[in-house]
């Protein structure tokens, strides 16, 4: 890891202000920004470090919804009382998510800056053509081994996939990520690929996460987070599905509904192909499997990762049954 | 680069080092302060081996930059008996015979005594999943979960 300085920083105008310098970054908990100078991807001359800012980590949650500092861990708000009741969905997202030190250590607006797991991003000794990494470089992905990457919002340029899961559940319920006074959807946050992979976020330099906002609802409080692996934890996803579900007073038609699709995108994917079909229908087996294939509409597949394209409708109909078991 | 001073506080004893910003906990506690019982395996987060408590809570020691850890309460596999006397989750480990090689156990056992704080070793099923972060190449998993589950029930008892 190449070396570089060292600033605590004491305020968060004082972080903005350091971390807009080239070569500067925030670091919070650390957990993909010290992993990434360690494979030689991250290469920052200054450090931030954010984590001594106080005030930054509350957790305040009520019927209008939840509002997350940028630094509140990601065990803590999995959690939370409140978050669990009122938003399961978000719940399990944290808690199915990476291991329990590395909750303990990364923070909520971390969290919505996590890079991609694709390996030839994370190696660039032995790949040097990464879009995402030098742009106009090429794509080492595209004719490789693609089991892991994005079947939805590829381009030309880069098939990397998104691999988060608690943005996945924020897209489906219109989280607002907060950047200081600037607010904008999460779903807005997150950049396609398109010609520009090195550019994902719609940040500025100057620019700092300072809280997370989730406006409540009932299909918020009625959700749930369905995360399918190749193994039974510690993994990232192979496909899942947020999904929340309000029904009318028949307990059967459909109101609302919200579904949105990690493990298969280069984003979180909110899948509203889905929530439209099935909006004012009657919640039933056959309805809710014909519907949830809209969710892979436009899919692209490099081979080995075709089986997403299979998998998603079906983690996408059995996360939407699940819930109306409980109606 | 030019070094920093770093003052950390491992164990209940307080340590002045001066080193350079990109040092880890994980090698300030073992290249400098000769605390090898936290081991390096991946150095990318991803086994564990290296898990010590930062203010009580598991953490990596290898993805915390040493200067990240001054001001908080670190407490590694070395600071966990008390006057000779094992501490329970490392006794369970002997009793079970919850491992190997060993190369894996004091992260193991660091991650184990947090999970049992922290309310989630309520079922094996549960223990299972909040010691997820911590692999074993030779498989003792089955006695690990066991040896979790025993310390977990002393200390409800």
């Amino acid at each position: 890891m190449r070396d570089f300085s060292y600033l605590r920083a004491t305020s968060t105008d004082a972080a903005r202000r350091a971390a807009a310098l080239p070569g500067a970054m925030l670091l919070a908990g650390g957990t993909t920004l010290i992993d990434l100078a360690k494979c030689g991807v991250a290469e920052p001359e200054t450090l931030v470090d954010i984590t001594h800012l106080k005030g930054l980590d509350r957790i305040a949650v009520d019927e209008r919804g939840a509002t997350i500092g940028a630094l509140a861990k990601m065990g803590h708000v999995a959690d939370h009382a409140d978050i669990k009741s009122r938003f399961p969905a978000i719940s399990e997202t944290l808690w199915q998510a990476a291991s329990a030190q590395i909750r303990n250590m990364a923070t909520i607006g971390g969290n919505l800056m996590q890079r991609t797991r694709c390996p030839y991003f994370r190696d660039p000794s032995n790949f040097s053509a990464c879009n995402k990494r030098e742009p106009g470089s090429g794509c080492s992905a595209i004719g490789g081994v693609t089991r892991g990457h994005a079947v939805l919002g590829t381009s030309e340029a880069c098939i990397a996939m998104y691999p988060g899961d608690l943005a996945t559940a924020l897209v489906a319920f219109d989280a607002v990520v907060h950047l200081g006074e600037r607010k904008l959807l999460v779903d807005d946050f997150f950049l396609l690929p398109a010609t520009t992979p090195d550019r994902e976020h719609a940040i500025e330099p100057g620019e700092m996460i300072t809280a997370i906002e989730i406006p409540g609802s009932a299909a918020a409080r009625r959700s749930t987070y369905l995360k399918i692996r190749d193994r039974q934890s510690y993994e990232f996803a192979a496909a899942s599905a947020a999904v929340g579900i309000e029904v009318e007073a028949d307990g059967r038609t459909i109101r609302d509904l919200r579904v949105a699709l990690g493990g298969v995108a280069t984003r979180p994917w909110r899948a509203r192909a889905v929530e439209d079909a099935l909006r004012g229908k009657v919640l039933e087996p056959e309805t809710v499997r014909a519907a949830s294939l809209l969710a892979v509409e436009g899919a692209v597949d490099h081979g080995a990762n075709h089986y997403k394209i299979e998998l998603a409708p079906r983690v996408v109909a059995r996360a939407i049954l699940k819930l109306g078991e409980t109606a | 680069m030019t070094k920093i001073p770093v003052h950390l506080d491992i164990n209940g004893q307080h340590h002045e080092l001066q080193l350079e910003p990109r040092v880890t906990l994980l090698d300030a506690l073992r290249e400098r302060l000769g605390l090898t019982g936290t081991k390096k395996g991946c150095d990318h987060g991803q086994c564990g081996a290296c898990t010590v408590h930062m203010d009580g809570e598991r953490v990596l020691a290898c993805l915390t930059l040493a200067a990240q850890a001054e001001g908080r309460a670190i407490t590694t596999i070395e600071g966990l008996a008390r006057e000779g006397e094992l501490h329970p989750v490392q006794a369970a480990f002997l009793d079970q015979d919850a491992f190997q090689c060993g190369y894996c156990t004091p992260g193991q056992i660091m991650s184990a005594v947090a999970c049992i704080r922290e309310g989630h070793a309520g079922s094996d099923e549960e223990i299972r999943e909040y010691m997820a972060g911590n692999l074993c190449r030779c498989g003792a998993y089955p006695h690990i979960v066991a040896a979790v589950r025993q310390a977990a029930q002393e200390f409800a008892s």
